[in-house]
């Protein structure tokens, strides 16, 4: 079944005189469950492509659908209340909130659903654990690692069960070795919670960790293939 | 946050100066010989002359006495244009004929007197003066003054006064005023009998007047009586008055758009460094509504802990200077035109603080909604993109 339906998505951004064609009638299907990277130089429109898919920004033509949401009749409010529910987002430069400790920034979407403090607590320090940080729950952005910050921002990105984790760039400020740690994490997570991952990327370790690999180039696929394995 | 607390401050405290002067314009009016009510002869009001005194001064005496609350004072008074002069001087005052031990219960010239003495209820030949008229006349206690105007006769009635007393009023337009004899020394120079200009009459309570005024008109005869209010006798205090409220809020709302300059501002910039902030929250999935909630709550919090702050200043302010008042001496001329006192005591009224606090909280959270607005409106995109 699929979870993400792209069709014929188009989108042109205006730079001063200049308009930029990020996507020029991209068609895609993410089935459920997938651990799919896009990728592409920079340019490409892997991360418009992200945007689309997490209702952060619009197209100009073509439609979107989520999780069964056409993000055509949606308004604002319901985007927000859909990002809120059934997307995780996880960015390349972390975005935690800085004044909040680590368990914190994980119960704060939580928070936004109206979950009960007890349950948020548990739920949050469960999720830490899981992504592998068992006993750092207060401490603040400024006092973990990069790679650390980057578990955190994954474990708020699925604490609320979402239907797919969008992740643009995420090794993109991590060594290699903190970036493979953090993608045998998620990958853990996608088998284990079946959530679905969509990875932004010019990174071959990301590109080798994905069951399926779509290839932008200028604002069209150029290839699209799922790893036999 | 500042902003805030210097306007709320100052709401106060400027709102408190302004009801400390129009409670001395209320004070003033009232207790130079005003008082709450005043009973007449009828026509008295138009052509204050001798020829328009009551003459029978006990028919009123017997109202009074049936329908004045427990607490109120009354007296009555002979008064008159009258010319002072002497050897140096001439100049034109109001001789006011008084009942020394009632006229302290109800006017000020009672506590007024600093030199010499106060007048003897039979006294015959004693003139107590302001000292302005004084220094006017550039003469000093013990001398004679005389004082001429027109008796009952119509013809011109005069008696030499010895001043043995010297009265400092407010104003100094009120020591050049008056000149005050005992009654039976006027009624005696003007041949007037038991004749009386005036019934001045004060309340223990403000409030009271009106019903009490009202009472009279009815008990006393329309023909012959007419009853005022200090409210009619004095139509430019009034007049101040019910133009106060209006004053004080377009004060209020002056400071306000001052301060809301400040307010509008630093939320602005608060939302604009936080842009990031902003779009990630709404990546998350906080929606617009939420966000201008979170701004408006900041807003809201600045203006609770400003106010209060500010309060706090305006309260210490009033009382500090509840007991030494404000010296405007040196600008006591142009003070003294418009009726105002030398030296103002700020007066708090609960419902200007009220008001100050409803204004700032009401209004701070409008000018918040612009911000707010921005805020919400930001595409988590851009909002994400900005460095």
């Amino acid at each position: 079944m699929s979870i993400v339906e792209c069709i014929n998505v188009k989108k042109t951004y205006q730079q001063g005189k200049v308009e930029v064609k990020a996507l020029r009638g991209v068609s895609l299907s993410i089935d459920e469950g997938g651990f799919v990277a896009v990728a592409g130089p920079s340019g490409s429109g892997k991360t418009t492509m992200l945007n689309m898919m997490g209702g952060l920004d619009s197209p100009d033509s073509g439609s979107v659908v989520v999780d069964e949401h056409d993000f055509d009749k949606m308004n604002q409010s319901e985007l927000a209340s859909l990002r809120l529910h059934r997307v995780g987002f996880v960015f390349q430069a972390y975005n935690l909130i800085p004044v909040l400790s680590a368990v914190e920034n994980v119960e704060f979407v939580m928070l936004l659903q109206g979950v009960s403090q007890a349950e948020r607590r548990e739920r949050a320090k469960a999720i830490l654990d899981d992504v592998g940080l068992e006993g750092k729950y207060d401490r603040r952005p400024a006092e973990l690692s990069g790679g650390q910050q980057q578990r955190v921002a994954v474990a708020r990105a699925i604490v609320s069960d979402p239907a797919i984790v969008l992740a643009d760039e995420p090794t993109a400020n991590l060594d290699s070795k903190t970036g493979q740690g953090l993608l045998d994490m998620m990958k853990q997570m996608n088998e284990k919670k079946k959530v679905t991952f969509i990875f932004s990327t010019h990174d071959h370790m990301v590109m080798d960790y994905a069951r399926r690999l779509v290839q932008l180039r200028d604002g069209l696929v150029v290839d699209d293939q799922v790893k036999k394995g | 946050m500042t902003a805030v607390i210097v306007g709320v401050w100052s709401m106060i405290f400027i709102g408190a100066l302004m009801r400390g002067v129009e409670a001395q314009f209320v004070r003033n009016g009232i207790s130079t010989l005003t008082g709450h009510i005043q009973v007449h002869h009828k026509g008295y009001r138009n052509d204050p002359a001798i020829e328009n005194s009551m003459t029978e001064p006990d028919v009123v005496g017997t109202a009074l006495e049936k329908h004045l609350p427990p607490g109120a004072g009354w007296t009555f008074r002979v008064r008159v244009d009258a010319v002072a002069s002497n050897a140096r001087h001439s100049s034109g005052v109001t001789l006011v004929g008084i009942d020394p031990p009632r006229e302290a219960r109800v006017s000020f010239i009672g506590q007024a007197v600093t030199e010499g003495r106060y007048l003897k209820p039979d006294e015959a030949y004693g003139i107590v003066v302001g000292n302005a008229l004084l220094e006017k006349f550039e003469t000093k206690m013990g001398r004679k003054l005389v004082l001429m105007s027109q008796g009952t006769d119509r013809e011109i009635a005069s008696r030499a006064f010895r001043i043995v007393g010297i009265f400092r009023a407010e104003l100094e337009a009120t020591e050049k005023q008056f000149a005050f004899v005992t009654m039976p020394a006027a009624q005696q120079m003007l041949k007037l009998g038991n004749g009386i200009s005036e019934m001045s009459i004060l309340l223990p309570n403000d409030q009271d007047v009106p019903q009490v005024a009202s009472a009279l008109r009815t008990e006393l005869p329309a023909a012959e009586y007419e009853v005022h209010t200090w409210r009619e006798l004095l139509p430019l205090v009034n007049a101040y008055l019910s133009l106060y409220d209006t004053f004080i809020f377009l004060w209020f709302l002056v400071v306000f758009i001052a301060m809301g300059f400040g307010i509008v501002n630093t939320t602005l910039m608060a939302v604009f460094e936080r842009i990031r902030e902003f779009g990630l929250l709404k990546a998350l999935g906080m929606k617009p509504w939420w966000i201008i909630k979170e701004v408006l709550t900041e807003s809201f919090l600045i203006l609770v802990i400003g106010m209060g702050i500010g309060n706090i200043l305006g309260l210490l302010t009033v009382f500090a200077l509840s007991g030494s008042g404000i010296d405007l001496s040196s600008f006591a001329a142009g003070a003294e035109y418009v009726g105002m006192s030398r030296v103002i005591y700020p007066v708090m009224h609960a419902k200007d603080m009220a008001m100050a606090n409803l204004v700032v909280i009401v209004l701070g959270l409008l000018v918040s909604l612009y911000p707010a607005a921005k805020a919400a409106r930001f595409t988590p995109v851009e909002a994400l993109a900005h460095t």
